[in-house]
């Protein structure tokens, strides 16, 4: 086992993927100039040097650009790991992920495949509201690409390998506070979970969630921060004699929702927390599907908890204010008791 | 290449193919047994025909909403085009894409990307595979001169650009996006005046005279394949034929249309091959003859075939199969 930061999981992830098969490269921008930053969150840095600059492709300030060449690459043999330096920018290539990329199988009859990963940090961290959005249920809404969602280094590593390795369209989303990166990368206010993972060769399997912490009294389902959030919003919870079972999809596309329904059935009460705003947000999603497959296991109604609607600030107060806290999450369990 | 290395006859026969097959669909359309919507090529034959005759099944063809004469010019039967316009799980999507998105990447032909510009960058991507495979592929982009001012435009050429990649960019500039002239959305002349901003060569040729657009991208192509980067082709066009399925073309006045019926790339090619002697009246009354046989039986095939079941909507969002063939 060795002690690793998110971002140090995923570039081991990447180096492992591109020793073993050479069709796997990176493209985005300022991930391989020399004296440059690896990436926004420093991810790549370094892998220019170990597999030169051809296979860690940066690219000009071309959003679309970037997509469309992942698109075209993927469906002629290669697998383009693409890299975009904050998740808002996504919506600057909408057009090749929602169109493109995330159609082109299905419009084939099932003839042609797309594989292809979209690395994208979301989260915000007191840059403003253009680099600070959670993206997910824009793309969870999309058929035809799937969407990931690590917490952990462990999780980080082989869920970005299975998403390289997959056929489809995979979009990763990875939380700016937890990456972990160290130097002029570090953010304020980190989570750095820095976790343990294997020497040995192993997958995170797209499409398995996991429990973070079995508890008996409430379903508290978090992703990204929200997993850390919700751990902590347990804990004590627990000094007032709630135990709280926190759910880690993992992975939003394809969604493990057996793991979510069986863990309401066994607690009765469920809240969400999500750090994207609340209207048409994936917490709304997660709380539909278990209002029709497990409403008479219910001991409360569902709760969210969530971002306001609002863009995202950019005074640290406001931003406090904004991304779901512990307490309230707590605040949102103990209303349902 | 020299003018008898030319495959004169067999772009003939091609256009033409585009041509009837265009013809008919419009026909059947009207008749109510077309379900799609349908941008014909009507006029534009030589381009695609033009362009596609110096491809082999391995290069790539990526087109737009209007790509039925790139997809026959690529090699993609046209009984599988016309199963797929009538909506039959023959079809060469299944009937998963419908008429702008017909396409057999067995033979090289992309299904057609219906959004303007978006298969610029993508064409791109695909060189990058080629290239970096170490194959001589080529990708040919086609789109319209509408394409030209999208952001996708800009961004995809310059990728291609500046690394090189073995791709072929086509502008179709058949002087309307939809309604709009050219006039009204450009301030330059020639639109291929932009590949200079990419250091990339950029041609004009008479799109209406197909020997000389198989000239200028025998050129292209093998520019590509030699690993000199990208070209940039405007071919002058016009849509002898509406935008789509219900445009009455009052835009245009039937004084130009006149006029480009007069250098209709098909009869040019006719009179040009018996002017050459390289074709009788009775040699061209065959190959007519031949192609109306071919779209006659790819109606019979489609008419014939089995409609999908309303559950098969529900396969083919991810691509399953379980072992990939590349290993």
């Amino acid at each position: 086992m060795a002690e690793m930061s998110i971002a140090e999981a995923l570039r081991q992830a990447i180096r492992e993927e591109m020793q073993r098969d050479p069709r796997v490269f990176c493209v985005g921008e300022d991930i391989g100039i020399t004296g440059g930053f690896g990436g926004a969150f420093t991810v790549t840095l370094g892998l220019a040097d170990e597999f030169g600059h051809e296979r860690i492709l940066d690219t000009p300030i071309s959003e679309i650009g970037i997509a469309g060449l992942a698109v075209g690459s993927a469906m002629a043999g290669l697998r383009p790991i693409a890299d975009v330096q904050y998740g808002d920018f996504l919506f600057c290539m909408m057009d090749q992920l929602a169109n493109q990329a995330a159609k082109m199988t299905y419009m084939s009859g099932g003839t042609v495949k797309v594989p292809m990963v979209m690395r994208a940090p979301v989260g915000s961290t007191r840059r403003g509201a253009q680099h600070a959005q959670s993206l997910e249920a824009f793309f969870t809404h999309v058929p035809g690409l799937k969407v990931v969602a690590p917490s952990t280094a462990y999780d980080a590593k082989g869920l970005l390998k299975s998403a390289v390795r997959d056929d489809n369209p995979v979009i990763v989303f990875e939380h700016k506070l937890l990456y972990g990166s160290k130097g002029p990368r570090s953010e304020a206010g980190s989570v750095s979970p820095i976790g343990e993972v294997p020497e040995e060769e192993y997958l995170v399997p797209i499409g398995k969630g996991i429990t973070r912490r079995e508890g008996s009294d409430v379903t508290i389902v978090g992703k990204l921060l929200t997993v850390y959030r919700a751990l902590a919003a347990a804990e004590k919870l627990a000094q007032d004699g709630i135990q709280a079972e926190v759910i880690d999809p993992r992975t939003l596309v394809p969604l493990d929702k057996e793991l979510i329904l069986e863990s309401v059935c066994k607690t009765g009460r469920l809240v969400i927390v999500e750090e994207d705003n609340l209207t048409g947000g994936w917490a709304a999603d997660v709380a539909a599907i278990v209002a029709e497959e497990a409403f008479f296991w219910l001991d409360a109604p569902i709760k969210r908890v969530s971002a306001p609607d609002t863009p995202a600030p950019f005074a640290p107060v406001m931003e406090e204010f904004y991304v779901p806290s512990e307490e309230r999450v707590i605040e949102a369990v103990k209303a349902l008791f | 290449m020299s003018k008898s290395d030319v495959p004169l006859l067999d772009m003939y026969r091609t256009m033409l193919t585009i041509r009837r097959f265009e013809e008919r669909c419009n026909y059947l359309f009207m008749q109510g047994r077309i379900p799609s919507t349908l941008h014909l090529y009507i006029g534009q034959e030589a381009v695609a025909t033009g362009i596609c005759a110096h491809l082999s099944p391995e290069d790539y063809a990526l087109s737009t909403h209007r790509p039925h004469g790139h997809a026959i010019a690529k090699g993609v039967a046209p009984r599988a085009i016309m199963a797929e316009l009538f909506a039959k799980s023959t079809g060469c999507c299944q009937a998963k894409g419908g008429s702008m998105h017909v396409g057999d990447i067995e033979v090289g032909m992309v299904p057609a990307i219906a959004i303007v510009g978006a298969n610029i960058p993508i064409a791109a991507g695909m060189a990058l595979a080629a290239k970096r495979l170490g194959t001589d592929r080529v990708a040919v982009s086609f789109f319209g001169d509408g394409a030209a001012n999208e952001g996708a435009f800009h961004e995809g050429m310059n990728m291609a650009a500046i690394w090189d990649l073995p791709v072929v960019y086509v502008c179709e500039n058949n002087l309307y996006a939809a309604s709009t002239p050219v006039s009204v959305a450009f301030k330059i002349e020639d639109i291929a005046d932009r590949a200079a901003a990419y250091g990339i060569p950029g041609v004009v040729v008479d799109g209406n005279d197909v020997i000389a657009v198989h000239e200028v991208a025998g050129e292209a192509i093998a520019r590509a394949r030699r690993g000199e980067g990208p070209t940039f082709i405007e071919c002058k066009t016009y849509r002898l034929c509406g935008h789509s399925r219900s445009d009455p073309r009052t835009y245009r006045s039937q004084e130009e249309e006149a006029e480009w019926e007069t250098i209709d790339p098909i009869p040019r090619l006719g009179a040009q091959l018996k002017e050459a002697g390289l074709a009788t009246d009775e040699a061209l009354t065959a190959i007519e003859g031949e192609v109306e046989s071919l779209i006659d039986e790819a109606v019979a095939f489609a008419e014939e075939s089995p409609s999908p079941e309303p559950t098969d909507t529900l396969t083919h969002v991810f691509y399953t199969q379980t072992q990939s063939e590349e290993g």
